[in-house]
C-alpha cells in the first residue's frame, strides 16, 4: 500500500530567509534608482526639501506594496492580453486614493507635489515590479517585494532631499511641524552666519535647489555603493 | 489565449469596482478637501499683510479657525472693471485664474478690505504670466491707497531657485514693502529692475538668473493694479467728501 506523503501546507505569512531578501534587496544590491536607475525623473523634482521627499516616498511605497499585492491576487484571472491595462488600472487608482488622501489630510504638501503623485502611475519602479514578480508569484512574497522596492527608492529620495535642503536652504524638514533652521542669515537659524565668526562666509549653494544637482548627488551615490559593493561593478 | 468575452467582462468589472470605490473614498473625503483648499488660499492671501496680523503672529501660527474668523470679519467687495460694486458676491468666491480668461471688460475684481487696529488694508489679487506658466499675487495697500502695505506672490511652475524665487524666497516680497504705485497722482505701478532698484520709491531689485519672471512680475503688477484704478478713484474720492 503506497502511503500518501502529507504535504504540509505552507502558511501563507511565512517569514524566512528568502522573504527578508526580498525587503533589503532592493535597498542595496538591487536599488531601484541607484541600480537599476528607474524612477529618476521623480527623484530629481521632489528632493529639493525633506519633507516633501519622504511623503513622496510612503506615497510610493503605499502605491508599490499594494498595487503588487492586488496584482498577485488576480494574476491567475488577468487576461495575458490585456494585463499591462489591468495593472495600469490597479496602479493609477492606487495613486488617485494617495492623491485624496493627500488633499484630504495635508493641502500644502499635496500643492508642492502637484503633479508628480500623479506621475507615480508612469514610474517605472512600479509596473516593472508588477511584469517581473507580482504576475508569477503568491501575494505575500509580492507585497514584501512591492514594499522593499519603494523602501529601496524612498531611501535614495529622503538621502538626496537631506543633502540638498541643508546645503540649498540651510534647513531640515522645512514645511513640516518639525521644522529645523540649521543655517542662515537671521536670528531663527541655528548658526546664524550675520554674526558668526565662523561661517560668515557661508552662503546657500543655489545649485542644490535646482533639480540638476540631484543627478550629481545620485551620481556621487551610485559611485560610493559600487566602491564598497564590488559585485555590482561591470568588469567587462 | 482567453475568450473576448471573458476579457471583456474582466475589465468591466475591474473597472466598475475601481469606478465605484474611488468615487466613494472621493465623496467621503470631498468637503474636507475643499475647506483645506480653501484655508490655503485664504492663507495666501493674508501673507500679503503678514506684518499686521492680530497679536503680531505669522500666517503659518495662525490656526485655521483664526484664518477662517479673520475673512468672516473682513469686508469683501467685488467689483468690475469701472469700479462698480457688484452684489450679491464676495470676494472669496471669485476665481482669479477663471476671471482671467474672460475678456478684460467682463472680468470681475476681488478686493479684501482688513483692519488691524483701526488701519484699513486693501488687499488687491492680480495674476499674470511668468516664464513657463502663470503667477499670481496679493498687493495690501495702506489706507492712503498709494503705499504697498505688503505682497506675496505664487506660481504654478516657475523654476526652483530661479523664477520660483518670487514665492520661496521671503526677502522679493518684502522688497515691496513700502514701496507707493502713484507718483504725484500718476499711476506708475512698480518696477522689478534687473541689476538693482535705481529708485527707492517705485523700484525693486529683480532675481539675478530670473529675467523673464521678474518682468513677468512687474507687467502683472501694471496692468493688474491698473484694472482697479477707477475703483481706487472712487475710493478716494468718497474719503475726501468724508474729510
Amino acid at each position: 500500500m503506497a502511503e500518501t506523503a502529507v504535504k504540509e501546507k505552507e502558511p501563507v505569512f511565512q517569514f524566512g530567509k528568502n522573504e527578508r531578501k526580498l525587503l533589503t534587496d532592493p535597498l542595496n544590491d538591487n536599488n531601484p534608482i541607484t541600480v537599476q536607475v528607474l524612477g529618476i525623473c521623480s527623484a530629481l523634482a521632489v528632493t529639493s526639501l525633506v519633507y516633501p521627499s519622504l511623503v513622496m516616498a510612503i506615497a510610493v511605497v503605499f502605491v508599490c506594496a499594494f498595487s503588487s499585492l492586488f496584482t498577485s491576487l488576480l494574476r491567475n484571472y488577468i487576461p495575458k492580453s490585456v494585463r499591462m491595462i489591468v495593472q495600469l488600472v490597479i496602479i493609477a487608482s492606487l495613486v488617485t486614493v494617495v492623491e485624496l488622501t493627500l488633499k484630504y489630510l495635508n493641502y500644502p504638501v499635496y500643492k508642492q507635489l502637484s503633479v508628480y503623485i500623479g506621475l507615480i502611475i508612469t514610474n517605472c519602479i512600479v509596473m516593472g515590479r508588477l511584469e517581473a514578480f507580482s504576475m508569477a508569484n503568491k501575494p505575500w512574497r509580492s507585497f514584501l517585494d512591492g514594499v522593499g522596492n519603494g523602501l529601496g527608492y524612498g531611501v535614495i529620495l529622503v538621502a538626496v532631499g537631506v543633502v540638498r535642503e541643508i546645503f540649498g536652504k540651510g534647513s531640515l524638514f522645512a514645511g513640516s511641524p518639525i521644522e529645523l533652521k540649521i543655517i542662515g542669515p537671521t536670528a531663527n537659524y541655528l548658526i546664524n552666519t550675520t554674526d558668526s565668526v565662523m561661517f560668515g562666509w557661508y552662503a546657500n549653494n543655489n545649485l542644490m535647489v535646482l533639480p540638476a544637482s540631484a543627478m550629481f548627488i545620485i551620481g556621487i551615490m551610485i559611485w560610493i555603493q559600487r566602491s564598497y559593493n564590488t559585485k555590482l561593478v561591470d568588469v567587462s | 489565449m482567453e475568450s473576448t468575452k471573458y476579457v471583456i467582462i474582466f475589465i468591466l468589472i475591474l473597472t466598475g469596482a475601481v469606478a465605484i470605490s474611488l468615487t466613494g473614498l472621493r465623496e467621503a473625503t470631498k468637503s474636507q478637501a475643499a475647506t483645506n483648499e480653501d484655508i490655503f488660499n485664504k492663507r495666501a492671501i493674508l501673507t500679503a499683510v503678514e506684518n499686521y496680523l492680530p497679536g503680531g503672529k505669522k500666517v503659518s501660527e495662525l490656526s485655521d479657525q483664526e484664518v477662517l474668523a479673520l475673512f468672516d470679519e473682513m469686508k469683501q467687495p467685488v467689483v468690475n472693471m469701472e469700479g462698480e460694486p457688484i452684489e450679491g458676491v464676495k470676494a472669496e468666491d471669485i476665481n482669479m485664474a477663471k476671471e482671467r480668461k474672460k475678456p478684460e471688460p467682463e472680468r470681475r475684481l476681488p478686493v479684501y478690505i482688513y483692519e488691524h487696529d483701526g488701519e484699513k488694508f486693501y488687499i488687491l489679487s492680480v495674476r499674470g504670466n511668468g516664464l513657463w506658466d502663470e503667477i499670481w499675487g496679493n498687493i495690501a495697500l495702506k489706507s492712503d491707497l498709494n503705499t504697498v502695505a505688503g505682497a506675496a506672490f505664487d506660481h504654478k511652475g516657475e523654476t526652483p531657485g530661479l523664477g520660483a524665487e518670487i514665492k520661496d524666497n521671503p526677502a522679493f516680497a518684502k522688497q515691496f514693502q513700502g514701496k507707493k504705485i502713484y507718483d504725484d497722482g500718476e499711476y506708475v505701478s512698480i518696477k522689478v529692475r534687473k541689476g538693482g532698484a535705481k529708485d527707492d520709491t517705485y523700484e525693486v531689485d529683480g532675481i539675478s538668473g530670473a529675467t523673464v519672471t521678474a518682468d513677468g512680475v512687474e507687467e502683472m503688477l501694471y496692468r493688474g493694479l491698473k484694472y482697479y484704478q477707477p475703483y481706487l478713484k472712487d475710493l478716494k474720492q468718497q474719503s475726501l467728501l468724508v474729510q
